[in-house]
């Protein structure tokens, strides 16, 4: 009798995750099924859920418009960009934040953080009078150098939070083996803290991917990533509906495909320490 | 070895290609654009530009109208030298004129022919007599109604109505049992969304932003008369949740057969009128915006136009672009690869007097008469201290206006009365009036 309840739960708890998933997933389902359709069908009323005929012709007609791959290739130079200069930065510092902690450490890790909670709007103009002088305007540079100082508090905060796991002990014993500080960091800190370092990257990757202030403030064309592509599909004077689904699927595809590769890790690290 | 030799390649074919780019040395223009429709075809028969001027190429910026009016406005305002080219609208090209932000256009070839320029269109782009800004495509807005639905009423549309006939057009139109309304209007906070039509609007009932002393005028009776028009008709005759449609929402109801008259943007009616995007196409009537007899119609003006930054390093190789897109020949190429019906309308008098593009448009008679209809300079009953129709072409016009439409929306969606969101737009215009030194 016991069996058969939980076996209920079971299935209760399965549908209901289902539903939630499918729920959250809904809107890039309807945005995959728009950019097949006219866009007369992707504003039909009643909506057309499989029944419309399926074209790939927004997905043409964008192409034909903008250059994807130069987007493309400027997303993936300023998010894998920032990320790696952001690790370079953030390793040491988390390791002596972690290890080494001082009298103001727990003070710096808030006062970084803060700066997460100003509003960039409010710094835009030094920032662009800034790049304007130094010539960083519309640059994949300036880009990368903008997007590692936003997400580096992040990076800090997550890598504190990995090495602070890891029993100093073992470091004791490397120094004590003759490593050098260099060493102990390349060789036996980062091995051990592989598998948060790599959900650290996944998720600043997705966070520059995604970033859509700067990118398009600071950008125009030589340096503009997919957010910039995106921004010349949605318009309030027309209904473009279809060919705007077909860029958003375009845009957020590359993005997908790595998520859905790597949602082991992803998981792991968001979650990593939570129960403790 | 073999990585040695693919990178000897890459330095070699790398080395080639800076050799060519260098022998070649074009001028880039860099042209900020929004993506409307005219616009994207302007960006794709821009190759012929190219063809006949070898020595320039285009870099294509092409953004939604809300990014890139913050994108211009952050590099035109600190000289940031990113555009040599922008697209910008009737409202921001007296106020960065007067700044000296702009190139003026006095100066393009005599063939390009300013004197065919629409005078209203022009006159909302010049500022003390010298242009600064060429117009791709203008519009004004007027009514888009259905036929069939005017006829079951036992009406007929004049070409220029008044406010009362709208009205009682839209109470006899109206079936809610089968979802439809007989008024479909902007409901949208913002400026340029149900401002843009509630300041048109009111100019036809007398009211007026300023009085010629700058004073906010909301706390008059015309401004009551205007938003408790307003608030009756679309509480009583349009559709539910109106104050979250802005133009896009109407079309879309528009298109699909919910409404019995639509009040927007001329551009529209080439929308309404295609079979391929409208149920409705074969019904579709036009006439001009409303008036209440005193002189003025609740008709708007606007133009996205062509304009030189003064911080380009390419002025000639801008205006010779410039020239070239907003030319009689420009239209005259769309025409010939696209058809008359797709031609940028609203700019020339000569488009007017084609009668292949009179033929093509059906809708075309009415935006020339609705632009017609629209001064810019003199655009209330009594006069005022500003410029602009359904706008008012000082800077702080953006912020004001989209917290005054954000109180108008409210009293649209119930949660405030019309009294109230009066009594808080005057206070709040007042505010900021006095803060900037109007007053």
């Amino acid at each position: 009798m016991a069996r058969a309840i939980s076996t209920r739960r079971k299935i209760g708890i399965t549908a209901l995750a289902w539903a939630l998933g499918l729920l959250i997933f809904f809107p890039i389902l309807w945005t995959f099924l728009t950019s097949f359709k006219s866009e007369a069908d992707a504003i039909a009323d009643p909506p057309l859920f499989l029944n419309f005929h399926w074209t790939m012709e927004n997905y043409f007609a964008v192409q034909e418009r903008s250059d994807y791959f130069k987007h493309f290739w400027n997303s993936v130079v300023i998010a894998g960009g920032s990320t790696l200069l952001g690790l370079i930065i953030a390793v040491p510092a988390a390791w002596s934040m972690a290890f080494v902690p001082g009298k103001y450490t727990k003070d710096v890790l808030m006062w970084m953080l803060s700066t997460k909670m100003m509003p960039p709007v409010g710094v835009l103009i030094p920032i662009y009078l800034i790049f304007r002088s130094t010539g960083l305007l519309d640059s994949k540079t300036g880009l990368v150098i903008v997007m590692t100082l936003i997400n580096l508090p992040i990076i800090v905060w997550m890598l504190y939070t990995y090495f602070k796991e890891i029993p100093g002990e073992i470091l004791e014993a490397a120094r004590m083996d003759g490593a050098t500080l260099r060493e102990e960091i390349i060789y036996v800190l980062t091995p051990m803290a592989i598998p948060g370092i790599a959900s650290t990257l996944l998720l600043n990757v997705i966070l520059a991917w995604n970033e859509a202030f700067w990118t398009l403030n600071l950008a125009a064309s030589k340096a503009a990533p997919l957010t910039t592509f995106i921004a010349g599909y949605s318009s309030p004077e027309g209904l473009f509906y279809a060919k705007l689904s077909a860029a958003s699927i375009m845009a957020i595809a590359p993005i997908l495909i790595m998520g859905w590769f790597s949602q082991k890790q992803l998981v792991r690290g968001l979650t990593f320490g939570a129960v403790k | 070895m073999a990585i040695k030799r693919a990178l000897l390649n890459t330095a070699v074919g790398l080395g080639l290609v800076a050799g060519f780019s260098a022998a070649a040395s074009a001028e880039t223009l860099t042209i900020a654009t929004v993506n409307n429709g005219d616009m994207v075809r302007m960006q794709g028969l821009a190759s012929e530009f190219t063809a006949a001027n070898p020595d320039i190429t285009l870099e294509w910026v092409t953004l939604e109208e809300n990014v890139l009016r913050q994108k211009v406005t952050t590099d035109v305002a600190t000289k940031g030298g990113q555009f040599d080219i922008m697209t910008i609208g009737t409202y921001e090209v007296p106020i960065w004129a007067k700044q000296g932000w702009l190139v003026s256009l006095d100066d393009l070839p005599a063939e390009w022919d300013k004197a065919d320029l629409l005078p209203a269109i022009a006159g909302g782009l010049s500022v003390d007599g010298s242009l600064y800004a060429a117009p791709f495509y203008g519009e004004s807005s007027m009514v888009m109604y259905r036929k069939d639905l005017m006829e079951k009423a036992g009406l007929t549309m004049p070409d220029a109505p008044t406010w009362a006939f709208i009205k009682e057009a839209a109470e006899k139109m109206t079936d809610k049992a089968n979802e439809v309304y007989g008024i479909c209007l902007r409901g949208k906070a913002g400026w340029g969304e149900n401002m843009a039509f509630l300041t048109a609007m009111s100019n036809s009932f007398g009211a007026k932003w300023f009085d010629e002393n700058w004073n906010a005028q909301f706390d008059q009776k015309p401004w009551a008369d205007t938003l408790n028009f307003y608030l009756d008709l679309m509480t009583n005759y349009g559709p539910p949740g109106a104050a979250n449609n802005g133009f896009n929402e109407n079309l879309s109801l528009m298109q699909t057969g919910h409404c019995g008259m639509w009040i927007d943007a001329t551009v529209a009616a080439s929308f309404v009128s295609n079979p391929k995007d409208s149920q409705v196409a074969e019904q579709m009537g036009y006439a001009l915006a409303p008036d209440n007899g005193l002189g003025k119609r609740g008709n708007w003006l606007w133009a996205w136009s062509l304009a030189i930054p003064a911080g380009t390093d390419s002025t000639d190789a801008a205006k010779k672009f410039v020239a070239w897109a907003t030319s009689k020949e420009y239209t005259a190429l769309v025409a010939s690869k696209e058809g008359w019906a797709n031609v940028p309308p609203g700019t020339r008098t000569s488009l007017y007097e084609n009668s292949e593009y009179l033929a093509a448009a059906p809708f075309a008679k009415m935006t020339l008469d609705s632009i017609n209809a629209a001064d810019p300079t003199h655009p209330t009953v009594d006069p005022v201290p500003y410029t602009g129709v359904q706008f008012v072409a000082i800077p702080e016009f953006q912020g004001i206006a989209t917290a005054v439409g954000q109180q108008f929306s409210a009293a649209l969606a119930g949660t405030e009365t019309a009294e109230n969101a009066l009594k808080a737009a005057q206070d709040l215009t007042v505010k900021e009036m006095k803060a900037a030194g109007y007053n």
